[in-house]
């Protein structure tokens, strides 16, 4: 029923926020998330969207206005990016295992110092373990699906948990991109109001975000962990009944011209895309590479990962973000870690590119390849490679 | 040497200081929100604070606490104090998270998805999650004319859920464990910082000061705090006997004699007004207050005739300001 249309990506999202309905936004600016948060002071301005537009002082208390606000009962948005999220992250912790399904969209930007406004996933990374559920979008129809999408997971009272929509900043953030909005009504079936389990209000009192001694906190953070872990299954379900509605479907891991493949890249967001190209071009040259795209950071998809990189000799994870001191990035860190449980181990590469925005054309990727193939004929690789470094 | 029995103020005879306290208990909400049984200190004025706040307050509110001593004392899961709706976030956003609660509420009247009835959304911090960590988010919050929107100080001048550690609102003068006397410190080096008149500086329609040890001046205000529509702040002085090294009994007695001294005036700033109800031309001179409190126990005669004049001075002003 609905046609392609050009708009920024960011503004896609803010078009999902006011289809699904938020009572309430807190808003603070930062580059490269504003964009959002500026549509949709127009759309509550214009009255398209009845919500409470709350401009807070710091990212902090957005934060914590949502924590308010989701407590009461209301369906609560905000976005963020690199030094907000970190302002943010002591509230981040709070939030999770207090249930409140708040949704976050951060538009991923690098962590200072030096002060730069480019992507990487840096900011997103030093908060991986705060215990909401995560996902990265590749594209802006993608954005605006899981956005939608986000607010159901969260408030699907076998998850009860707070969602991180990622998106790349600039890269997807500031561009203009085609998509294909789904009508009202069809999100209105799709993502009924939200009916909270407990709320705060003086009808029925409850306590929130009271204190644990040791003899129970190692239940709770159990408790939380499980609840993780299980809301998968549910992410699946709503993605797949998202896909009979809009004919999109997602699944926590995705291939790409895998089928007949010695070596595949691993990808998280954006760098999907030109991963996808590299693939093809190198096919051209009878290289027979395929891409395994991640797009559910957490709960991390354990069986999927392993059911589907068993299957390669060369798996070359590309991390957006070096995880300091430590023996590479985040992502091929943790899938090292999965396959060691797996039958099949296959030789893991990791590459650190595009920091803070750096340009990543398709010769690079063609190039961590090559650099892979190299070390293997030598028998003996490091524990990462960074991409395009000028030494 | 027992610096404290010699000190002792006969309290029955001190019952004209609240202009309440023949009819009032009549008057009183007999309903108990914050419930017996919470793990507070013997004597602690703060939880006293609390409880007659929330008896003025009654049952239409939703509470955000900062971490300190009053959400410690109420909330090892799986118990709870509150008989109301509460909820503890962090430590410096208590105003800002009691802001999402007025925002959430309001959009769901609005919306027809909650009974249509007033409920006030309450921030309550202790000094420190207030005057120093906390003040970004309450200026913000205050600043933003929440409707419905009440901020209580419970302030016992130091950080004492960590352990008695100075604050921006411990007195000049007070030893706390960062902030002793020694051979080259006379305990706290600057003086109390001003967050009432901080909070006033926000155009809000109503601030006040009020202390526990005058229960229904402290109850009158926060009905005002109420009926004045909000942002309102209240700045509680709520004694704390382990922290200002006092016996436990004596916590209405030097919540008092604050008040008496002038060190801590009692006033409200209704839209921008100053007002005290009641001047106090003869005051008690400040020893009184600080003898038997071991805080202030290392202070010379200097020390304290220099404080004598300070708090002299700053009365005279805030009585012009009253004139005004
Ligand atoms: C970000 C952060 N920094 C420090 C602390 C440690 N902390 C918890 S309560 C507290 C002091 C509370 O003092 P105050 O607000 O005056 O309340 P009181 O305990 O005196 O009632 C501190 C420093 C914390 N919880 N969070
Ligand atoms: S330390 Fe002071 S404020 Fe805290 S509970 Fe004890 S008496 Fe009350």
């Amino acid at each position: 029923m609905s046609n392609r249309i050009g708009m920024e990506v960011s503004l896609m999202v803010s078009e999902a926020v006011k289809q699904a309905k938020v009572d309430v936004i807190a808003a603070y600016p930062i580059t490269p998330q504003t964009h959002i948060v500026e549509h949709l002071s127009e759309l509550v301005a214009d009255g398209e969207l009845d919500a409470e537009y709350i401009c807070v002082e710091s990212e902090h208390s957005a934060m914590s206005a949502c924590c308010g606000s989701s407590a009461v009962g209301a369906r609560t948005y905000t976005a963020t990016a690199s030094q907000g999220l970190q302002l943010m992250s002591e509230v981040l912790y709070a939030a999770a295992p207090m249930r409140l399904p708040i949704v976050l969209t951060v538009a991923n930007r690098t962590l200072s110092a030096p002060l730069t406004i480019w992507n990487d996933h840096s900011d997103i990374m030093a908060n991986r373990d705060c215990g909401w559920i995560m996902v990265f979008v590749e594209d802006g129809q993608e954005d605006y699906d899981q956005t939608i999408c986000a607010f159901r997971i969260a408030e699907d009272r076998r998850v009860l948990l707070p969602v991180i929509v990622n998106m790349d900043g600039f890269i997807l953030s500031h561009v203009i991109e085609p998509y294909v909005p789904v009508g009202q009504e069809e999100v209105d079936g799709f993502l009924p109001p939200y009916d909270p389990l407990y709320t705060m209000h003086p009808d029925n009192p409850v306590t929130m975000g009271a204190f644990a001694m040791p003899e129970l906190f190692t239940e709770t953070k159990k408790a939380h962990e499980v609840a993780l872990h299980e809301s998968y299954n549910v992410i699946c379900e709503i993605w797949e009944e998202w896909g009979k509605l809009t004919g999109r479907t997602y699944t926590p891991v995705e291939e790409y011209r895998t089928d007949d493949a010695d070596t595949v890249f691993v990808t998280m967001g954006s760098f999907s895309g030109v991963v996808m190209e590299t693939v093809d071009e190198m096919r051209e040259n009878g290289i027979n590479v395929g891409l395994v795209k991640i797009r559910l950071f957490r709960p991390f998809p354990v069986d999927d990962v392993i059911s589907t990189l068993r299957k390669f000799k060369n798996v070359l994870v590309i991390d957006r973000t070096l995880s300091l001191g430590s023996i590479g990035g985040p992502l091929a860190v943790e899938i090292k870690s999965v396959m060691y449980n797996a039958d099949a181990k296959p030789n893991i590469f990791d590459f650190i590119a595009g920091l803070s925005g750096r340009d990543v054309p398709p010769d690079q990727i063609a190039g961590i390849y090559h650099t892979a193939m190299d070390a293997l004929k030598m028998g003996r690789w490091e524990n990462y490679y960074m991409v395009g470094l000028r030494e | 040497m027992d610096t404290y029995t010699d000190t002792r103020v006969d309290t029955h005879t001190d019952t004209r200081t609240d202009t309440y306290s023949v009819f009032a208990p009549n008057l009183m909400n007999q309903v108990e929100n914050f419930a017996q049984g919470h793990r507070a200190c013997q004597g602690c004025a703060e939880a006293l604070a609390v409880r007659h706040v929330l008896k003025a307050l009654g049952d239409d509110i939703v509470i955000g606490n900062a971490t300190g001593c009053m959400e410690i004392v109420s909330s090892p899961l799986p118990l709870t104090a509150w008989r109301v709706p509460w909820i503890h976030v962090a430590f410096e956003n208590a105003a800002a998270v009691a802001s999402g609660m007025a925002a959430g509420l309001k959009v769901l009247r609005r919306k027809g998805r909650i009974p249509d009835k007033r409920v006030i959304s309450i921030g309550m911090a202790g000094d420190g999650g207030t005057s120093d960590i906390g003040l970004q988010a309450l200026s913000g919050a205050l600043e933003r004319q929440h409707e419905d929107f009440i901020y209580v100080c419970f302030d016992n001048e130091a950080y004492m859920n960590t352990g008695i550690q100075r604050s921006s609102s411990t007195p000049f003068g007070a030893t706390t464990t960062t902030s002793p006397s020694g051979k080259k410190s006379q305990g706290q080096s600057t003086w109390k910082k001003d967050m009432p008149k901080i909070a006033a500086a926000h155009n809000i329609p109503y601030v006040a000061t009020a202390c526990s040890s005058y229960p229904f001046d402290l109850q009158e205000k926060i009905r005002k705090a109420v009926d004045s529509g909000g942002p309102a702040y209240i700045h509680c002085l709520s004694v704390c006997p382990t922290g200002w090294r006092i016996p436990s009994h004596l916590s209405i007695k030097y919540g008092k004699l604050a008040v008496q001294t002038g060190i801590f005036p009692l006033y409200e700033v209704e839209d921008g007004v100053y007002r005290m109800k009641k001047k106090n031309a003869k005051r008690r001179p400040v020893t009184e207050y600080f003898k038997g409190q071991g805080r202030f126990r290392h202070l010379t005669e200097d020390d304290i005739q220099s404080i004598q004049e300070r708090v002299d001075a700053e009365y005279e002003k805030l009585l012009k300001l009253t004139e005004m």
